[in-house]
């Protein structure tokens, strides 16, 4: 009897199933790219799906430089420094707390932390709605309210759980010798962390850091309410662009802003790879 | 042993160090949550105001059409969008586990829409779904003059749309997810199963899905959450429309909290979608308790 | 009862020729242990036999039939993995069972089948139960259980021991030698554990780097071995080797080492022996004897009390050498002893060729 041909039937519906259902996942990215290069005559009379004929960057142009954000129509790309300017300390606080957090929870154990830490896991599935109200008076009061400070501040609240749950959970994975002997030899809570612990904790800060500035970046409902009319980040002024407008509706210019908008998070995403699906499956590790 | 100064320094700093896990659980959290628990039992409108009405906000809410509405359309969207992701995602990452070629790409093809926001997702099927210039117009001007695919402007159907752009988003985490459970599946079970003669098909029904159980909870986790906060999705795509066909709690929320100016009955919202999620986890951690338990006896 | 036949195997990895040329042949009934050191290929002449690796040339024969290109499921084997990859979220009785539902075995045969192999493995008790709830041996014998339901003639084992602890590891080892006892199978072991080899085979093959060093019964393999490796790799501790010189003159065999001279007239030679030729001696620890008026002398460096013997290690200029004394110890560490070796149990070995001679 001679060995059985591997390629079957089974083998091809296989590939059919991955390969139809890449072309649904591609579809919508190669749309945007094709719409947003083409000129909005070919747009009304084309088909969606068609390669643009006149190949033209105006849209590129207008979405960075011209197209109108709410009030002012200066572009999205101050939309893009705004963002810059909310993920980068809303990524650094946000990981040193966790790390902390993370540090303290794993080696100085006590009840009352597991306790808080406990509370801390079940505020992650909270709705931000639920908090967004008081949330709002409480920033008033210290006056950081619709500013920079504050929408970090908010970030850095809304992110400790999953922050503080990576960390410890990486610090869980340390060999407790490792720092038993630390304390032989003398060291403290101070020393530990940041001459032992830290150091050590290479790859979880970057998968960290990943989730942190995709997470961060992507969000809408906090930059909205807590940023304040002079920071928004790019997601609600492109929200702004697309659905407020008077007028005409600029597919093209639509589609750019949307595209410069996910540049950022899209190139994390693809140069890290392994790393940002390493992220997913930390984060989602829960308790 | 070690000197007593050196020891309550270092737990002197370890809860310095808490401190602002300690103020954010304690303030932001706890007390937030509280807070709105109060606001919801009173009448205020714009600005807070101390007047109890006990449980009326809820009356008024629940006798809302927007809100049961928004209920209503939750549950059917919670209800497709997890059964659909975790169909796709399980089925994209067996397929992908057959030891294909390219999996790399495909992979990274699965898995890049979840880096985008839900705002981006939103917007970018609007416009795809748009009558006169996407999929519709698009297959029209390929000949077939009568195809209609207009769900977005169609007050019955676009909650179906609203389930497209996120699926789209979010299988690909399911995916990844559902392929690492597979990946930590003992080898020799394979082995043992074509010693025993297990089509490949049964092996996956009978032992290799009952054994991803964990990765399953944990998906079904994820996604639920995902579903009680939509927000920003439905709000690029459709703005709640047409009218108020595809609203959401989160959606009339954040409405009553700013717009439309009933501070106490937007609490009593959010309350009720707290109230959920606790719902939906509560048993969950429960099991996982339960489960904990056993293997510590065992 | 059923034989296995395996012809002219050749595997390869890629480019990789992992056997080559195998040949060998498992007698109905008896227990053969594939012995050897990690990467030897034992483990995949098993997984070949079993048909979850694909042969790149040759032929196995299971019972008599052409086996080569069969699915594993229809090569009359039961086979027990290192890790016993149960499956985790049925019940003994439902590990037990499943293959012989899935393939449309009537419930009545099912059952039968189910009841006798949990019998005679004390499992009955056990049925409900998840493996999470047993322990390493109950495991064990669920997993061989799995393989006995299926009644087949050939059962095939992937170190199932040795990922258990020492103790567990001996009780389930004199376990299977009784289960082969009462069941008289055709049993083909992989292992790299010497113990387990000694103790339960009726023929051992010992293998590297894909080929063959010997195949015979423990006792032939331990004291008859046909090379260095084999030599070395059976006993604990291994076989004392010392390099020397042989000179054959007329009736008389002299083997030559440092300062001293052995007459090894008495050896069994294969065929004539050239005079003069490199040789190494081998000496298994046990026949080198700590004796007052021994023909040589040593320093003992180290001592290790086993209980009921002792390991006592010589330097013997230079060399490392030892000798296991029974019961009580008259010498200690750093003193000068006197030794003789047993020259009716001695090995020589060919240096170069490391092949006995």
């Amino acid at each position: 009897m001679n060995r059985k041909k591997r390629i079957g039937p089974a083998r091809w519906g296989i590939y059919a199933f991955l390969i139809v259902s890449a072309l649904f996942f591609m579809m919508p990215l190669y749309i945007m790219l094709v719409t947003s290069f083409k000129p909005m005559e070919e747009i009304r009379l084309g088909n969606i799906f068609a390669w643009p004929v006149s190949f033209t960057v105006e849209p590129w142009v207008t979405a960075w430089t011209s197209a109108c954000t709410g009030v002012a129509c200066e572009g999205i790309r101050g939309g893009f420094w705004n963002s810059v300017w909310i993920v980068v300390p809303s990524t650094i606080l946000p990981i040193l707390l966790g790390a902390l957090n993370g540090y303290a929870l794993s080696f100085w154990k006590s009840r009352a932390a597991d306790i808080l830490f406990s509370i801390l896991m079940v505020g992650a599935f909270v709705p931000a709605q639920v908090m967004m109200f008081p949330l709002v008076r409480i920033l008033a009061t210290l006056g950081l309210f619709s500013s920079l400070p504050g929408i970090v501040a908010i970030h850095t609240i809304f992110s400790m759980p999953v922050m503080t749950l990576l960390f410890r959970n990486y610090y869980q994975s340390i060999p407790q010798e490792l720092f038993n002997a630390a304390r032989i030899d003398g060291g403290g809570f101070v020393r530990i962390f940041l001459q032992l612990m830290l150091p050590l904790s290479t790859p979880i800060i970057i998968v960290a850091a990943i989730m942190q500035v995709t997470g961060v970046w992507n969000d809408y409902v906090l930059g909205l309410v807590f940023a304040g009319r002079d920071n928004l980040p790019m997601t609600v002024q492109l929200n702004n662009v697309i659905n407020t407008t008077t007028g005409t509706r600029l597919y093209n210019v639509n589609m750019a802003a949307t595209i410069f908008t996910s540049l950022v998070p899209l190139t994390i995403y693809f140069v890290s790879g392994r790393w940002f699906v390493r992220g997913i499956a930390a984060g989602a590790v829960k308790g | 042993m070690k000197s007593h100064p050196s020891r309550t320094l270092s737990t002197v700093l370890t809860w310095v160090a808490l401190l602002p896990m300690t103020v954010t659980v304690l303030v932001a959290y706890l007390g937030a949550v509280l807070w709105s628990l109060r606001v919801s039992l009173t009448n205020s409108r714009t600005f807070p105001s101390d007047e109890f009405v006990g449980l009326a906000q809820y009356e008024r809410l629940f006798a809302n059409d927007r809100w049961l509405l928004s209920l209503e359309n939750l549950a059917l969207y919670g209800v497709l969008f997890i059964a659909i992701c975790v169909i796709l995602g399980f089925l994209l990452a067996v397929f992908i586990d057959q030891k294909v070629r390219g999996e790399g790409l495909l992979r990274t093809i699965y898995l890049y829409p979840y880096a985008m926001s839900f705002v981006a997702t939103g917007l970018v099927w609007q416009w795809l779904l748009n009558p006169a210039n996407g999929i519709q117009q698009a297959v029209r001007q390929m000949g077939f003059q009568s195809f209609t695919f207009d769900w977005i402007i169609d007050q019955d159907m676009v909650m179906y749309t609203v389930v497209i752009a996120t699926v789209w988003q979010s299988s690909g985490l399911v995916m990844a997810l559902m392929l690492a459970g597979l990946r930590g599946i003992d080898e020799e079970i394979w082995k043992a199963a074509r010693i025993d003669g297990i089509p490949t098909w049964r092996v996956y029904v009978s032992v290799i899905v009952p054994m991803l159980g964990p990765s399953f909870a944990t998906v079904f986790v994820l996604l639920s959450t995902g579903v009680i906060k939509l927000f920003d999705a439905v709000a690029a795509m459709t703005q709640g429309g047409p009218g108020t066909a595809s609203e959401v709690p989160a959606k009339f929320i954040m409405d009553h909290l700013f717009g439309r100016a009933n501070i106490a009955l937007a609490s009593a919202g959010s309350m009720v979608l707290l109230v959920t999620v606790i719902g939906l986890l509560a048993p969950l951690l429960y099991v996982r308790a339960r489960n904990r338990r056993v293997q510590e006896q065992a | 009862m059923t034989n296995v036949e395996v012809s002219n195997l050749c595997i390869r990895f890629g480019s990789n020729e992992v056997i080559k040329d195998l040949n060998l042949e498992v007698h109905a009934g008896e227990f053969l242990v594939l012995l050897g050191p990690s990467g030897c290929g034992k483990s995949t002449l098993l997984h070949s036999i079993a048909g979850l690796i694909d042969v790149a040339a040759g032929s196995i024969r299971i019972g008599g039939k052409d086996m080569t290109w069969a699915e594993p499921t229809d090569r009359n084997i039961g086979m027990v993995f290192q890790s016993y990859a149960l499956y985790p979220t049925m019940s003994v009785e439902g590990n037990l069972s499943f293959g012989l539902r899935v393939n449309g075995t009537p419930k009545s045969e099912i059952q039968r089948r189910v009841l006798r192999a949990a019998d005679m493995l004390q499992l009955t008790p056990l049925l409900r139960r998840k493996p999470s709830q047993l322990s390493g041996g109950q495991r064990q014998r669920v997993a061989i259980g799995r393989a006995l339901v299926r009644e087949a003639g050939v059962f095939l084992f992937d170190e199932p021991l040795s990922n258990l602890d020492a103790k567990l590891r001996g009780e389930l080892r004199r376990e299977l030698k009784l289960l082969h006892k009462n069941l008289g199978s055709t049993m083909v072991y992989v292992t790299h554990d010497q113990v387990e080899a000694m103790t339960l085979a009726t023929r051992i093959v010992v293998m590297r780097s894909g080929n063959i060093q010997q195949i015979g019964a423990p006792a032939d393999v331990y004291e008859r071995p046909e090379n260095l490796f084999v030599a070395g790799f059976l006993g604990s501790p291994g076989m004392n080797f010392l390099d020397g010189k042989l000179t054959i003159s007329a009736g008389s065999a002299i083997f030559s080492a440092l300062n001293m001279s052995l007459d090894v007239g008495a050896y069994d030679f294969r065929g004539p022996a050239a005079t003069g030729q490199d040789v190494i001696l081998g000496v298994r620890p046990e026949n080198l004897m700590l004796q007052h008026d021994g023909a040589w002398e040593a320093k003992v460096s180290l001592i290790e009390p086993m209980g009921n013997h002792h390991v006592v290690w010589l330097d013997f200029g230079g060399t490392s050498l030892s000798s296991i004394v029974s019961g009580a110890l008259s010498v200690a560490v750093d003193q000068n002893v006197r030794f003789s070796v047993d020259v009716s149990r001695i090995t020589l070995f060919n240096r170069t060729t490391e092949q006995r001679l």
